[in-house]
């Protein structure tokens, strides 16, 4: 277990540096320089921009420095779209609201899609089960811009059933609907088609038929004795679902222009503002692999059958 | 069967040998035989015909209804994409000054000085909500098929054949039905070459590090490992951001060079879609390639070859990649959709497929401008996208159910 956990820290650590390397190396070897604009300032006044923002020293120093920068939290300023203002503001300004949505849509996919898998896996074959996959198999076909566009016209001010706001109010409550379903829409199927195949693997084993022997109620089979040892391999979803709200979260975040990072984001790279590109880059790989990282090591200590440190995957 | 007297003679348990059903076959009299004519005799013959591993899959194939329909699906596609174009006179990129923004219906001329008339008295009567859709339902005027602007109504009066907008028209006056042909196609291309470039360096890689095994194998591994645990999505973005001002800059100061040329044909834009996605999703293919040729590097044909004195290159390229046949084409089959799935994101974030050409996802983010009004711009890119990837995603499971029935959950 020891050795497992150092493994798996020592392995996240170098992904977050490698990221941090190859945003760096990257944004460095984009031609061009950040101040150019309609009329270019004269050289003295670039060199001084230089000379300020430390762009004039060689680029292993460069590098050297801003990694230790990263270290303290420290991205730098943004130099296009909110002159001077730290990245670091930018992000801890604009994450808790990205943050927010992804959190709900999380869990209304997981509150959702559990039961539903339930549900599919329990009537397995019948019209439920056919239901589920065929709403799952377009869910996974259908791109979440899609989604997102096609609820916004239908639920929105101006669309065909207009009852909720079209402009996005972060105290109002009603402004969270769409984004959150629409993000999260994705993952519920997916938590429901895993649910399901783990519940039809849990309701094959020797003890479930013990307990049905028994005579115990249907649903207290389901729920206390199947579903327990079902729920296990959802914890390993919850990493690549992460990352799949973050990045889903760009484009549901610029549909429903919802002030969060992801829009941010975005707009940050058409507009080629290079330390926010990399502040927030680096910071929200790190969020996703963090999240594995943890969503690993708690999946060993839940089931300690599962040995990843020899290589049972 | 057996009748209630033999089942009290040999009970059930009974361990007395049952002689009796055996002995019942002597009592088959020769005429109860009868001779195979000659087509059964035939038929026998020609079941026992050898059959080719794709003629195999393909057997399988056809029984799977649900992969024949998405293959017709995607075969339909295609012809819509590839050929379509020919059909209609107007080019994706041709603008037209006096066609813009047309639905996909239209009223003749003097409909629409009616409605515009019933439009003037509605809005000095102080009507708000009077639109020329409303008008026209109130006077009982139904719109027409396909969309026309003035002018050439005017020509058609005028005994022009016109050919008709049939899915109307965008701000600029290109016809959407050629821009969704000519988009298809776009997203057709990018993942069809996409999966080849991630066959391409998966496979070699894959097959590389199994076959050397050791300590290289476990290096190349941990490479894998290192760039699976990057999130991809966001690397993607910062690789197609930053690759395309590299790429422009390049044509800039090189442009008579063989490569710049190359460049040029496909564009920066789709090169960096293709860089990025070559250097990020390879891994998957190269571990499945990997996990196969271990396993299949055990067998003897591998062995005699080795023995014969075959180069460690000729043996994976001659005997172990065409044995994982199967996987890789399944693999690559299924990196098709991801591939489209990708390049809508990207162009839809305003990165991917840049004007004059387009794509369907930057059709779709096009039509996010006056979506309320002209929702159905965002909805034909939007349905065919999704109808090509359910279909690819279909027939891929499909495919491998096929080529390797022991898959099959």
């Amino acid at each position: 277990m020891g050795r497992f956990f150092v493994k798996r820290v020592l392995m996240a650590c170098m992904t977050v540096l490698l990221v941090a390397v190859v945003t760096f190396f990257l944004m460095n070897a984009i031609p061009g320089n950040p101040w150019l604009s309609e009329k270019t300032p004269p050289q003295a006044t670039i060199d001084a921009l230089n000379a300020k923002y430390g762009l004039d020293q060689p680029l292993p120093v460069q590098l050297a420095k801003y990694l230790g920068n990263v270290l303290r939290g420290d991205f730098g300023v943004s130099i296009k779209m909110m002159k001077n203002y730290p990245v670091r503001n930018i992000i801890l300004e604009m994450f808790p609201v990205s943050a927010r949505i992804g959190i709900i849509a999380l869990i209304w996919a997981v509150l959702a899609g559990i039961p539903l898998g339930c549900l599919a896996a329990y009537h397995r074959g019948k019209a439920a089960d056919s239901i589920l996959r065929v709403v799952s198999t377009l869910g996974v076909a259908t791109p979440q811009f899609v989604i997102a566009v096609v609820f916004m016209v239908l639920f929105t001010m101006g669309g065909v059933f207009p009852i909720l706001p079209n402009t996005f109010d972060l105290a109002n409550w009603q402004s969270y609907l769409l984004p959150c379903f629409a993000l999260g829409l994705y993952p519920m199927c997916y938590t429901a088609r895993q649910t399901r195949s783990s519940m039809l693997d849990a309701l094959g084993q020797d003890y479930i038929r013990t307990a049905r022997a028994k005579g115990l109620p249907v649903g207290r089979i389901i729920f206390k004795h199947a579903l327990r040892n079902a729920l296990i391999p959802v914890i390993t979803y919850l990493g690549p679902l992460t990352a799949f709200v973050l990045s889903g979260g760009f484009v549901v975040e610029k549909v429903f222009s919802v002030p969060g990072l992801g829009r941010y984001f975005t707009q940050s790279i058409l507009n080629r503002d290079y330390p926010v590109i990399m502040g927030t880059t680096i910071f929200l790989a790190t969020f996703i692999i963090v999240m594995n990282l943890v969503v690993d090591i708690l999946y060993r200590v839940v089931d300690p059958r599962i040995d990843i440190a020899k290589g049972g995957n | 069967m057996m009748s209630a007297e033999h089942m009290k003679k040999y009970p059930i348990g009974n361990l007395q040998p049952d002689v009796e059903s055996l002995l019942a076959w002597n009592e088959v009299a020769p005429a109860d035989f009868e001779l195979a004519s000659a087509e059964e005799k035939k038929n026998f013959i020609a079941q026992r015909e050898s059959v080719s591993y794709w003629a195999d899959a393909w057997r399988r194939l056809k029984k799977n209804r649900v992969a024949m329909v998405a293959l017709g699906v995607l075969g339909l596609l295609l012809l819509f994409a590839f050929a379509g174009p020919f059909f209609i006179p107007y080019a994706y990129d041709e603008t037209s000054k006096t066609a813009g923004n047309l639905y996909y219906y239209h009223y003749t001329l003097e409909e629409q000085a009616a409605i515009e008339e019933a439009m003037e008295a509605a809005k000095s009567a102080g009507r708000r909500d009077a639109s020329q859709k409303s008008i026209a339902r109130e006077l009982g005027i139904s719109a027409k098929p396909f969309g026309y602007s003035v002018q050439e109504l005017e020509r058609i009066a005028a005994g022009e054949a016109v050919f008709p907008h049939i899915l109307g028209t965008d701000t600029l006056g290109r016809d959407i039905l050629v821009r969704v042909m000519v988009g298809t196609r776009m997203s057709m291309v990018i993942g069809v070459c996409a999966a080849l470039i991630v066959l391409l360096i998966g496979a070699t890689y894959g097959a590389v590090s199994g076959y050397a095994g050791g300590r290289v194998d476990t290096v190349m591994m941990r490479i894998v490992e290192l760039i699976y645990s990057i999130p991809e999505i966001l690397v993607v973005l910062l690789l197609v951001t930053s690759l395309k001002p590299i790429i422009d800059d390049y044509l800039l100061y090189h442009p008579e060079t063989g490569i710049a040329k190359f460049i040029a044909v496909i564009g920066p834009s789709i090169l960096s879609i293709f860089i990025a996605f070559g250097l990020m999703y390879w891994v998957s293919m190269s571990r499945i390639i990997r996990g196969q040729v271990l396993q299949l590097k055990q067998q003897e044909y591998i062995t005699a070859a080795r023995a014969l004195g075959a180069s460690g290159g000729r043996i994976i390229r001659r005997h172990l990649l065409p044995n994982c046949i199967g996987q890789i084409v399944v693999t690559t089959c299924l990196q098709i959709p991801s591939a489209i799935f990708l390049e809508s994101f990207l162009s839809f974030l305003g990165l991917g497929v840049s004007a004059p050409l387009t794509s369907l996802g930057s059709m779709a983010s096009d039509a996010l401008n006056g979506i309320y009004t002209y929702t159905y711009r965002l909805l034909v890119p939007a349905v065919v996208l999704s109808v090509m990837i359910l279909s690819f995603n279909l027939f891929g499971d499909g495919l491998r159910d096929a080529l390797d029935p022991r898959l099959k959950k």
